[in-house]
């Protein structure tokens, strides 16, 4: 491949980077549209309902004056499926991916979030020091590129949780601590939104399981039909803790409740719960190895 | 639960206005209110720097909003949007006692510390629905007046508003709170969950 066509494709990536953030931030996807209709549909408590009927009128108001659905631009997270003979190394694509965070910011213009963690000091237009936050996975035999932009709002990553049950602990322990976390959290991360768990793993991994859950179609169940059955059970026990909307009171608090798991350590049981908030925001495009992009809303 | 609804225009002169409010009320905003976050209530109350702008009797949310720079000192607004009130909730009784500010708006409601300090001075807590900018940006009409400029997006604004809502009386100023409620209730209820087990 040439220097000609290599720098080609990486801009390639980061147009479709700079694409993706503000389209993220726009239009939210179908699935969490009708998720969010459906909720307005069977909530019976007052401001629940106030809550759940600005949050459809916002999403219209949203797609009617080409705004931001929150204005909270979040951090820049991606989610890349690398194909081993995609033609472009991953040190290229995160510089894309940043390059294109950055330009969307500074292009819309989009508040930008980023500071340095201790000095508090902007570090730039959505980008720094490790930041955008970047998710690998490679796969075999294929030579395209997925690329999936979740943008993090604070207000539901500071609902964050970890905790490390111990074997003895059991799955009780596991549903004890994602109720517990969800009541805590209370109206603090936009209910109702999108809890997202991992199990298993290490600490620091089951967190980023947790993040890989809420990035996926709203709904969607877990390959294994044993965790699929957690998912549903605690989605149905979450709804019953009556923190509805906004944390006012009321039936809907939660939209749905995906879980990733990894396999762990004999002595080890962990629990992460990282919260997406009602505007759970997502978009995705395929690239292809010339550089050939397709957008796609659903994934 | 009996709701009432109102339209209240900020500044408020009458303190009485905040009295008629009960918690779970609908209320819709006129007139003016203050746009103020973490460094603003920092630099106001732990660096003790005096905030340029009148607060008797406002109305102050907590937001950082997303402007374009027009000139100088003169901005419009892109998108603006609320941020969670918890953090900043130890800056409650001093605005009320210190300053005169009569309401705060935010999302996700204040911990129960909140209750005496807004009972006592007459203040109220309004919910807003977080996440819900672009409506929120169609509501203010102008950004009049932009102070410490060097926090940005965490100065203090001056916005215009027009029909600013719907909101919800999160907590009121006889000591309810519909978070304090919500969370007792949960708290039994999870006693229920965890046994069915």
């Amino acid at each position: 491949m040439s220097i000609d066509t290599t720098t080609e494709l990486q801009h390639a990536v980061e147009d479709a980077a700079a694409h993706l953030y503000v389209w993220a931030l726009k239009d939210i996807p179908q699935d969490l549209r009708d998720a969010l209709a459906a909720a307005a549909g069977r909530e019976t408590s007052v401001p629940g309902q106030r809550v759940l009927n600005t949050i459809l009128r916002n999403i219209e108001v949203a797609d009617g004056e080409n705004n931001l659905v929150c204005q909270d631009t979040g951090i820049a997270v991606y989610t890349c499926r690398v194909g081993e003979r995609f033609p472009l190394h991953p040190a290229r694509i995160y510089e894309a991916l940043r390059d294109g965070t950055a330009r969307a910011t500074v292009e819309h213009p989009l508040r930008s979030n980023a500071v340095h963690t201790i000095t508090r000091e902007n570090t730039g237009p959505n980008i720094g020091h490790r930041l955008p936050i970047v998710h690998w996975e490679f796969v075999a035999d294929w030579d395209g590129l997925d690329v999936k932009c979740v943008p993090k709002g604070s207000g539901s990553e500071n609902m964050s949780f970890l905790k490390m049950c111990v074997p003895a602990d059991g799955v009780k322990g596991i549903k004890q601590f994602v109720l517990e976390s969800i009541v805590g959290a209370g109206g603090k991360p936009c209910p109702p939104g999108i809890v997202g768990i991992g199990i298993g793993g290490s600490a620091d991994y089951a967190m980023y399981l947790a993040k890989e859950a809420i990035a996926r179609p709203i709904g969607t169940r877990n390959a294994d039909p044993v965790v699929a059955q957690l998912e549903e059970e605690l989605y149905g026990l979450l709804n019953e803790t009556g923190i509805g909307p906004m944390g006012l009171g009321g039936d809907v608090t939660v939209l749905n409740c995906h879980i990733e798991h990894a396999d762990t350590h004999m002595t080890l049981n962990p629990v992460a719960v990282n919260y997406q908030c009602w505007a759970a925001r997502r978009a995705s495009a395929h690239i292809a190895a010339d550089g050939t992009t397709e957008f796609d809303r659903e994934a | 639960m009996t709701v009432a609804t109102h339209e209240v225009t900020f500044p408020i002169t009458d303190p009485q206005t905040i009295l008629e409010l009960r918690a779970g009320d609908e209320v819709t905003v006129q007139g003016h209110i203050i746009g103020i976050r973490d460094r603003t209530q920092i630099r106001i109350f732990d660096q003790g720097i005096e905030p340029p702008m009148d607060l008797r009797g406002a109305f102050l949310l907590h937001t950082a909003p997303g402007v374009r720079k027009l000139g100088e000192g003169r901005y419009e607004k892109v998108c603006i949007g609320t941020t969670t009130s918890a953090r900043m909730v130890r800056f409650t009784e001093p605005l009320g006692a210190q300053y005169g500010v009569r309401a705060i708006c935010g999302k996700g409601g204040f911990p129960d510390e909140a209750i005496e300090p807004m009972r006592r001075l007459g203040m109220v807590y309004f919910a807003i629905v977080g996440g819900a900018a672009a409506l929120e940006t169609t509501q203010i009409e102008e950004i009049e007046e932009v102070a410490w400029e060097e926090l940005m997006p965490e100065c203090l604004w001056k916005f215009r508003v027009k029909d600013f809502g719907p909101l919800t009386v999160g907590i009121d100023a006889h000591g309810n709170s519909l978070y304090h409620d919500v969370q007792a209730q949960a708290h039994e209820k999870l006693k229920e969950l965890y046994a069915r087990l």
